[in-house]
């Protein structure tokens, strides 16, 4: 979470949208959508997984798909990639239509699947030259794109090596590499650190971060901690609904209104309580300890218990964490978010 | 071109699997010996057939009538080499790689075929030079020994079609490889239960994969047969990519 990148990315755009508005940040003219999904829906016979998913991805930005197991994050990812159809609405990849012009709108895709697509009986050089040809990449160019997707990964050394015998973090690296190395415009990656251990996580994250700088990234991920240490922006999936949709400040945000619970020795009236700035209500927990609820600054807090001589013991902000927050939406009934089931 | 990117790809698994070595060294063996066995035949019969005018040589007695064996025994073995065109990309999860790739559905099937066409060719020149070699001791009709190769050849496509087609319908290699073998030999016999009575209809005796090799193995080249054989190796690939279609569509 205190990645430095992410921190640095999470200040460039920490404009605080409101859940499921679509109005751009104020302040600049946003760069053009590079992918647009309009109203994806995909029904499995009766079932409906996803549905009615819109969204737009530009330049820049690492969107974290975040939602929990089989809340239709995979099947919209492949809807995004072109391997399944969707059952109705559509996606425009860099102004093309992945519908009418398959093929010049797959030609800007990188996409990693949930199960790395390796051919394990080739070499990575192989394999890549092979992913980058498929894609349009030419002869000529054909050993520098191997090269600079292999440096990028960090699989330099590991180019004459059959797939096969890798350990599992360097196939995943190789699935992403496949994933770049045509220099697609958007890449898309469907839980790219499942299965990994601790570093391997880590240093795919790093990965996928410095990707967000030369690509527009989509990934899906049921992992928070993912999501806060290398995405710009947040979608969060329930079944198969957006529930929320805005930068990672944005859901910062909703974990900030919370509370702070105080502790005097000598605590005055409720209502001098009340009346500090910020307070919206006062709960009396017994024992001189209280919780103020609303965005209360405790250094207000602080300096009125000092002038009142409350004899403050404890001051604690009481922040929803980001899992809560997380766990709030994407359990919540139908009832009681209405205003985020608008999508 | 992405055929061809394709193509390639799929030869050089084949050709990286011990499958296709392993059947390549079996069935060069076997049919050696088949060959030397014919070869021994016409050797031991040669004074009766100089006598008889019109009598066949060694262009038929051994060279066509090895690679109508080679035809029958490759109906068992092009399914097996078949059988993972698609089943295991599916299975490895590489089949994506394919879909999400700028290539067509189209471009992918016939690539896949391709890659595989290519390998049986490659063995078909192997049990060729076998007849071939004959050249060496006796003047060898050569129309016939390329229409019987021809014949040979189309077989091998039609078959390859249908096995990737099989492939096309599952995840697992062997399924596919029974499922082909089944429907090579119900193509086989689709004419015997008429032709034993000889009343079979015009269409079942057309649908038979056994009343189309014969003219190429005699050495007639047969615009008929080669139609079979072209819209066979046609329809299948359409199935495939039908079928690898209706697998992105919603159902």
């Amino acid at each position: 979470m205190d990645d430095s990148i992410a921190a640095a990315r999470r200040t460039i755009t920490a404009e605080v949208t409101p859940p499921m508005t679509t109005e751009p940040a104020a302040s600049a003219a946003p760069p053009a959508a590079l992918l647009v999904a309009d109203d994806l829906r995909r029904d499995y016979g009766q079932h409906r997984a996803v549905r009615g998913v819109s969204f737009e991805l530009r330049q820049g930005q690492v969107l974290g798909f975040l939602g929990p197991n089989g809340a239709g994050k995979s099947t919209t990812m492949q809807m995004l990639a072109g391997t399944l159809a969707p059952s109705g609405g559509r996606v425009t990849i860099g102004g093309h239509d992945l519908l009418e012009s398959p093929e010049a709108a797959k030609a800007l895709v990188g996409f990693l699947p949930e199960q790395p697509p390796l051919y394990t009986e080739l070499t990575v050089d192989e394999y890549l030259a092979f992913c980058a040809r498929l894609r349009g990449v030419s002869r000529a160019a054909l050993a520098a794109a191997v090269g600079s997707a292999k440096s990028r990964c960090g699989l330099a050394d590991a180019g004459r090596r059959v797939i096969g015998n890798l350990s599992k973090g360097y196939q995943q690296r190789v699935g992403i590499a496949q994933a770049i190395v045509h220099s697609p415009t958007v890449v898309i990656l469907d839980e790219p650190t499942v299965g990994l251990d601790p570093i391997q996580i880590r240093e795919i994250r790093t990965l996928i971060a410095a990707l967000g700088r030369a690509h527009a990234v989509i990934l899906s991920t049921h992992i928070l901690a993912e999501v806060q240490s290398v995405c710009t922006d947040v979608q969060i999936i329930r079944r198969g609904e957006l529930v929320f949709t805005g930068s990672l400040a944005a859901l910062d945000a909703r974990a900030g209104d919370a509370a702070l619970t105080v502790a005097l020795r000598s605590p005055p009236a409720e209502g001098a309580l009340a009346a500090l700035p910020g307070v919206q209500a006062v709960v009396a927990l017994g024992a001189g300890r209280f919780r103020l609820e609303g965005t209360v600054d405790p250094t207000a807090v602080a300096a009125a218990a000092v002038a009142g001589g409350w004899g403050l013991t404890e001051l604690a902000p009481q922040r929803r964490s980001l899992e809560q927050v997380f766990v709030d939406l994407t359990t919540a009934d139908e009832a009681v978010a209405p205003q985020e089931q608008a999508a | 071109m992405k055929t061809f990117v394709i193509a390639a790809r799929e030869l050089r698994a084949l050709f990286l699997s011990p499958l296709a070595w392993v059947i390549a060294g079996v069935l060069t063996f076997v049919l050696a010996w088949l060959f030397l066995l014919q070869v021994q035949f016409q050797l031991d019969l040669q004074g009766q057939m100089a006598a008889q005018p019109g009598a066949p040589g060694a262009t038929a007695r051994v060279g066509a009538a090895m690679l109508g064996t080679a035809g029958f025994i490759m109906m068992w073995i092009v399914p097996i080499l078949a059988m993972r065109s698609f089943a295991e990309e599916r299975a490895k999860g590489t089949l994506a790689l394919l879909l999400a790739s700028p290539a067509t559905l189209s471009e992918i099937v016939l690539g896949k075929f391709l890659g595989l066409y290519a390998l049986l060719a490659l063995m078909l020149t192997l049990f060729v030079a076998m007849p071939a070699s004959l050249s060496l001791g006796t003047s060898l009709d050569w129309g016939h020994l390329a229409a019987a190769a021809l014949g040979v050849l189309l077989q091998l496509g039609a078959y390859a079609a249908i096995g990737n087609w099989a492939s096309s319908l599952t995840r697992h290699a062997t399924i596919a490889a029974v499922t082909s073998i089944g429907l090579l030999l119900l193509l086989l016999l689709i004419d015997a239960a008429g032709t034993l009575r000889s009343e079979a209809s015009a269409a079942a005796r057309w649908l038979s994969l056994s009343t189309h090799g014969q003219s190429f193995n005699e050495g007639r080249f047969s615009t008929t047969d080669l139609a079979y054989y072209l819209i066979v190796m046609a329809a299948f690939l359409t199935l495939t990519v039908r079928r690898l279609d209706a697998e992105r569509l919603p159902r």
